[in-house]
């Protein structure tokens, strides 16, 4: 059984959704007894760093997540979620996060310019993501495959040789990471067509062990 | 790089599309799910549903639409139309949309936009805005109004001051409608879609005026547009998606080729 760790980061049942449309029935829960005995688990998330981290640690989610990492239950993070799984993060004026990997989360900057042309932000959109290194993540994407990303704040990991995939806005960002049990993306595979429900459903096969 | 976004919205009423609309094989197609559905498979990256049920006690048909949609397609689509509170909001985003879109009701409550900023962040709240060219004058400077309940009624607004405004107030995105060129088929706003574009750092998507694959390339190209929305353009089977994209795509404009 699939777990999506529910901590009121924004709009979870479409991952569900999403996992149900390829074919894998998911629970959303904030159980850790459920949590811990999951086959695998998805750490989803849309909303800010600092509440985010609040209503985990309110509920002592932070250590499941620390629990099921180091039992080696394979675990997705998510946008919100792949970031609060970096040490720290800029945003709310600076949160302490899970430091399940080495790095931090930053903000896009203020006067972001490309090409002579003012980047919005939120970084929201299409984008281009470009396989690093292979991932069973990826497997069967191609190479210059577009996913849905929505965010003001990336992660930065300190290890280069967590990134799996980059892209571009303006800058480089990395927005595939993974490590042992653990993969991440910055962007939503839930809201990314096909593409998205392919890399979903390698998740919902993936055996855990990195490449 | 961020690809531009194509954007069909689906006008509903009563839960049933307000036209009928007919595609190759002259199949009409009424019901707003499988219209979605087809778009998505299409290539669309994102879908606007416009709700214009005139009676709130039905309103329950639309929030109905949007979860079967959510089931069927995994892009990003939006809801506006008949969203006036925080609740609104909040059950149309539970159903599964990623945004809500709000116009008139904003011009009277700015504070919705502050509210559904707070609630579920600015990323899932879009700013629609009628707008019409008009005399500049002392309050109208920038030479654009905004109007309101479906471009009936003035409101006084200056629209690069209501952009503004909005953007201040924590929406995510706007979506600049002019009413001007809104039917014409003669090609977007230009003047408009620029200079608002320009003045504000979040998204901006063109509305009003698609007729030919080149006035894509000049919204989103010369006057800076994030997103385009079509309606006509691509629901009576004049152009598809594909070839709108193919057309983009062969003058330099960056859009999404991945969707199957």
């Amino acid at each position: 059984m699939i777990a999506i760790i529910d901590y009121d980061a924004g709009n979870l049942t479409s991952v569900k959704r999403a996992l149900a449309y390829v074919g894998f029935e998911a629970v959303i829960t904030r159980d850790p007894k459920v949590l811990l005995a999951a086959e695998r688990v998805i750490f989803p998330g849309v909303g800010a760093a600092g509440a985010g981290m609040a209503s985990l640690k309110r509920d002592g989610l932070d250590q499941v997540i620390r629990q099921v990492r180091d039992q080696g239950t394979p675990l997705m993070g998510i946008c919100l979620g792949t970031q609060i799984i970096f040490e720290s993060s800029e945003e709310d004026g600076g949160t302490p996060c899970l430091g399940l990997l080495p790095g931090r989360t930053i903000r896009f900057p203020e006067d972001h310019h490309s090409g002579g042309r003012r980047l919005k932000i939120p970084h929201m959109g299409w984008n281009q993501v470009r396989p690093l290194r292979p991932h069973p993540l990826l497997d069967g994407i191609p190479a210059e495959a577009e996913f849905y990303f929505v965010h003001s704040y990336y992660a930065q990991p300190a290890d280069p040789a967590l990134a799996v995939a980059e892209t571009e806005y303006g800058l480089t960002l990395t927005s595939v990471v993974a490590q042992g049990n653990l993969a991440a993306t910055q962007f939503h595979p839930e809201k990314s067509g096909p593409n998205g429900l392919k890399l979903l459903r390698n998740f919902c096969t993936w055996d855990g062990r990195d490449a | 790089m961020l690809s531009r976004r194509i954007i069909p919205c689906l006008d509903v009423r009563d839960g049933k599309l307000t036209k009928g609309i007919r595609f190759q094989g002259n199949v009409d197609i009424g019901d707003p799910v499988q219209m979605a559905r087809f778009y998505y498979e299409q290539g669309a990256d994102e879908i606007v549903f416009y709700d214009i049920t005139a009676s709130s006690d039905r309103r329950d048909i639309m929030i109905d639409v949007v979860r079967r949609t959510a089931e069927e397609i995994f892009i990003p689509f939006s809801v506006g139309g008949g969203i006036r509170t925080l609740e609104d909001m909040r059950r149309v985003l539970l159903a599964g949309a990623e945004k809500v879109s709000v116009n008139s009701s904003a011009v009277r409550n700015p504070e919705i936009i502050r509210q559904g900023a707070d609630a579920f962040g600015s990323q899932c709240v879009v700013l629609g805005m009628d707008v019409l060219k008009v005399p500049v004058s002392e309050t109208i400077p920038c030479g654009y109004e905004i109007y309101i309940n479906g471009g009936r009624t003035a409101t006084g607004l200056d629209a690069l001051w209501w952009a503004k405004e909005g953007r201040r107030l924590g929406a995510g995105e706007l979506c600049v409608n002019s009413i001007d060129t809104d039917g014409t088929k003669e090609g977007y706003e230009m003047t408009l879609t620029r200079m608002i574009s320009q003045a504000v750092d979040i998204p901006v998507i063109a509305s009003g005026g698609a007729g030919l694959p080149d006035h894509f390339r000049a919204v989103l190209e010369e006057a800076d547009a994030d997103a385009a929305l079509i309606a006509s353009i691509t629901h009576y089977g004049e152009y598809t998606i594909r070839q709108l994209k193919e057309h983009l795509a062969g003058r330099g404009v960056k859009i999404r080729k991945t969707w199957e």
